[in-house]
C-alpha cells in the first residue's frame, strides 16, 4: 500500500488499471505474468502470422520439394532458412505452427462467442422468467451436462457433416466447428447467469424498473445484464482453453479443419504419419505449441478466478 | 421415494427418445437410404418397390415407431460402407472398448487414489507438490498429445511396445479378449495409461481434497487421543470415508472413459467401437453413426440413473433436500 502512495500514477484509464486490485494481484504472481506474456506473443504472432511468420507455407510457388522433410536447424542437416525444421511437402514448421495457431485461436474464440452468447441469453430469460421457460432451459442443461463436452461437438460435428453435401464439407468446415464447440459449451454460462439473475432480480433497482413499467426484454439487458457479466469472464477464459484442445481433438481426429489449411490439430495429424519414421519433429513442435498455448491461458483464467472472486469455484 | 424414481426414470425416458428422434432424423432425412442401400442401375420402378417395401412413404410417426422398435431389439439397419448389419460390426468391436475402459479406469483408480492419499497426508512435501504440478500439465495436455509422445518414447526410440492394434486375440464365444496372450497385454499398455492419466489427476485431486476435509473432522482428533497408530487412523478411518465420492465419481466417469476412448483408439487404431464411429463420421455412414449414438446415451443414461438412485439409498440427507426441492417447484 505505502509502495503504491509514494507513486502516484497519471489519472484516466490507464492509470486506473495500473492502480486497480487486479493488477496488483497480478504483478504479484510472476507465473501469471509469464502466461499473459506466452500468451501474448502467441496470439500476436497468430494475428500477424503475414507479417511474423518467416515464409508464407501455404504459397505453392514458394514450396520446394527438395526442402522436404529437413530437420531443425540446430541438427546435422539442418537449414538455418528453417528454425524447426520441414514437413513432407518441404513447408517451414514454424510457419505451419504459426498460421495454424491462428486457425485454431479463431475457432477458440469465435466457440467462446457463440457458447458465450447463447448461454447469457438463455441465463438471462430462464432465471428473470423462472417457470415453465426455465424448467425447460434447465433440463436442457441438465441433460446436455451429463455427457462429456467432446462427445457433443463430436455429435453436433458429425451431423453437420451428414446434412451438407460432400464437396461443402472443406469449405464449410470452420463454420461447423464453431458451431459444434459453441453449442457444446453453452450450459456453464448458463447455470452461472441464472444464479445471479436470480439474486438480482429480488433488488430494488429491478423492481423499480418494473414499476415504472419498462419491458422485461429491457430490463434484463440494461439493468441485469451488466451485473451478471463478472461471472461470465472468468467462465470465458477457462472456456478458451477447452475451446482450443476441443478443436485440436476433432481437427487431430480427421473431422475438423482440412490439411489445406491447418489448424495446430490438423498438423499434429499430419506429422503424426511420419512419427515412425523418425521425422518427429513435424508433429513434436506443433503438439508443443498447443501445450503451451493451452496451459498459459489455464493458468491465466486460474488466476482470474481467484482475483475477481474468491467465491467462485 | 416412489415419486423421485418416477420421475426420475420418465426423465431418462424422454432423454432416450429424444437422441432416438435425432438418430432417426439423421438416418430418414440425411441422404436418401434408397440411394444408399442399391446400385447406380436400378430402375425407378424397382427403387419405388423397395421404398414401398421398406415403408418410407408411412407417415412421419408410424416410421419413427417402427424406428424406435428396431432399435430396441439392437437392429439398426446394415452399414453403407461395410455392408453388413450394424449391430454384427457393434458386438463385433464392443470387447475390444470395454476391455480397454475398465483396465484404464483400474489403473486411474489404483494409482490415483495412493496419489491422493500421499498429497493430502503430506501437503507441503516435494512429492507432493510434483504431483499437483504435473497434474496441472496433465490436464493442459490434449488426451492425443500424450499418446502421441508415448508412442514417440516407447514405440519409435525404445522399441518396447507395440504402438497400433491390439496384438493376438483370444476368442471365447463371442467375446475376444487381448487379456490372455502377451502381445495384447504389450498393445493394451499404452493406450489403457493414455486414457488413464486424466481420471487418475481427477481422482487424486478429489482424494486430496476429501483426506484433507475428513482429516480436520473431531472423530480423527478422538482416534488420535485414544493413542492409535498414524496407520490405523489415517487408512482405517480417514481413507474410509473418503471412498464414497469416489466410488461415485468413478462410475460416473466409467461413461466418459468410454467417449474419450474415440480419441486413445483412434491415435492407437483400436479396433474398438470409437474408431468404428470415427470412420462413420468421416464417410457418413449413417447407421452406425445412429447406433452409436443411441448406444452410447444408453450407456450414459443407465449410469447417471443408477448412481441417483444409490446416492438416494445411500444418504438419507440427500433424501429430505431432494424432497423439499421438489415439493416446492
Amino acid at each position: 500500500m505505502a509502495e503504491q502512495l509514494r507513486r502516484p500514477w497519471p489519472r484516466g484509464m490507464i492509470g486506473r488499471l495500473l492502480d486497480s486490485d487486479l493488477f496488483y494481484s497480478f504483478s504479484r504472481s510472476p507465473v501469471t505474468v509469464l502466461a499473459a506474456l506466452v500468451t501474448a506473443v502467441m496470439m500476436g504472432a497468430a494475428a500477424f502470422a503475414p507479417w511474423v511468420a518467416p515464409h508464407t507455407p501455404f504459397d505453392l510457388a514458394t514450396l520446394d520439394l527438395l526442402d522436404a522433410f529437413l530437420p531443425p536447424a540446430w541438427m546435422p542437416d539442418g537449414d538455418p532458412r528453417y528454425l524447426l525444421g520441414t514437413d513432407d511437402q518441404g513447408r517451414d514448421v514454424l510457419s505451419t505452427i504459426i498460421y495454424g495457431a491462428r486457425v485454431s485461436l479463431l475457432v477458440g474464440f469465435a466457440a467462446v462467442f457463440l457458447a458465450m452468447f447463447l448461454g447469457v441469453a438463455l441465463g438471462l430469460v430462464s432465471g428473470y422468467m423462472g417457470g415453465m421457460v426455465d424448467a425447460v432451459i434447465m433440463r436442457i442443461a441438465d441433460v446436455q451436462l451429463s455427457f462429456p463436452t467432446i462427445l457433443i461437438a463430436l455429435l453436433i460435428d458429425g451431423v453437420a457433416r451428414g446434412l451438407l453435401p460432400r464437396d461443402m464439407h472443406e469449405e464449410m468446415a470452420i463454420y461447423v466447428l464453431i458451431f459444434a464447440i459453441g453449442i457444446s459449451g453453452w450450459v456453464q454460462y448458463a447455470r452461472t447467469v441464472r444464479g445471479s439473475t436470480l439474486v438480482e432480480k429480488r433488488k430494488e433497482y429491478v423492481q423499480a424498473a418494473q414499476v415504472i413499467g419498462i419491458r422485461p426484454w429491457l430490463i434484463m439487458l440494461r439493468h441485469v445484464l451488466p451485473n451478471v457479466m463478472g461471472p461470465v469472464l472468468v467462465i470465458g477464459t477457462i472456456h478458451l482453453a477447452i475451446a482450443i484442445i476441443t478443436e485440436a481433438t476433432l481437427s487431430f481426429l480427421g473431422v475438423g479443419v482440412p490439411a489445406t489449411q491447418p489448424s495446430l490439430g490438423t498438423l499434429i495429424r499430419i506429422g503424426n504419419d511420419f512419427l515412425f519414421s523418425g521425422e518427429w519433429w513435424i508433429t513434436i513442435f506443433p503438439g508443443a505449441a498447443l501445450a503451451i498455448l493451452v496451459l498459459s491461458v489455464n493458468l491465466l483464467g486460474d488466476w482470474l478466478r481467484d482475483a475477481l472472486n474468491p467465491k467462485l469455484r | 421415494m416412489i415419486g423421485f424414481v418416477l420421475r426420475r426414470l420418465l426423465q431418462s425416458i424422454l432423454v432416450m427418445l429424444t437422441v432416438a428422434l435425432i438418430a432417426f432424423g439423421l438416418f430418414r432425412y440425411v441422404g436418401d437410404p434408397i440411394n444408399n442401400l442399391v446400385g447406380q442401375d436400378t430402375s425407378a420402378v424397382e427403387r419405388e418397390q423397395l421404398r414401398e417395401k421398406l415403408g418410407l412413404d408411412d407417415p412421419f410417426l408410424v416410421q419413427f415407431a417402427r424406428f424406435v422398435k428396431n432399435a430396441a431389439k439392437g437392429d439398426f439397419g446394415i452399414s453403407y460402407r461395410h455392408r453388413r448389419p450394424v449391430a454384427e460390426l457393434i458386438v463385433e468391436r464392443l470387447p475390444a472398448t470395454l476391455e480397454l475402459s475398465i483396465v484404464a479406469a483400474l489403473i486411474a483408480l489404483l494409482v490415483g487414489v495412493p496419489m491422493g492419499v500421499y498429497t493430502g497426508l503430506h501437503r507441503e512435501g516435494f512429492l507432493s507438490r510434483s504431483f499437483m504440478t504435473l497434474s496441472l500439465v496433465g490436464v493442459s495436455l490434449p488426451t492425443f498429445l500424450i499418446g502421441i509422445l508415448l508412442i514417440l518414447l516407447f514405440g519409435v526410440v525404445l522399441r518396447w511396445l507395440p504402438t497400433f492394434g491390439r496384438g493376438e486375440v483370444v476368442a471365447l464365444g463371442w467375446w475376444t479378449t487381448g487379456l490372455l496372450t502377451v502381445s495384447g497385454l504389450k498393445a493394451l499398455i499404452m493406450p489403457a495409461i493414455t486414457l488413464a492419466l486424466f481420471q487418475m489427476t481427477l481422482i487424486m485431486r478429489l482424494v486430496r481434497a476429501e483426506m484433507l476435509e475428513v482429516l480436520r473432522t473431531d472423530y480423527i482428533k478422538f482416534a488420535r487421543a485414544r493413542g492409535l497408530s498414524n496407520r490405523a487412523i489415517h487408512f482405517g478411518h480417514a481413507l474410509k470415508n473418503t471412498l464414497v465420492p469416489v466410488i461415485t465419481i468413478t462410475g460416473l466417469q466409467l461413461g466418459s472413459i468410454i467417449a474419450f476412448a474415440i480419441i486413445t483408439e483412434s491415435v492407437f487404431q483400436w479396433p474398438g467401437m470409437g474408431l468404428l464411429f470415427i470412420q462413420a463420421i468421416n464417410e457418413v455412414d449413417i447407421p452406425v453413426m445412429a447406433a452409436y449414438l443411441v448406444m452410447i446415451a444408453l450407456f450414459f443414461v443407465v449410469i447417471n440413473l443408477a448412481v441417483d438412485l444409490l446416492y438416494y439409498l445411500v444418504d438419507p440427507r440427500l433424501r429430505v433436500d431432494r424432497d423439499r426441492a421438489t415439493g416446492h417447484g
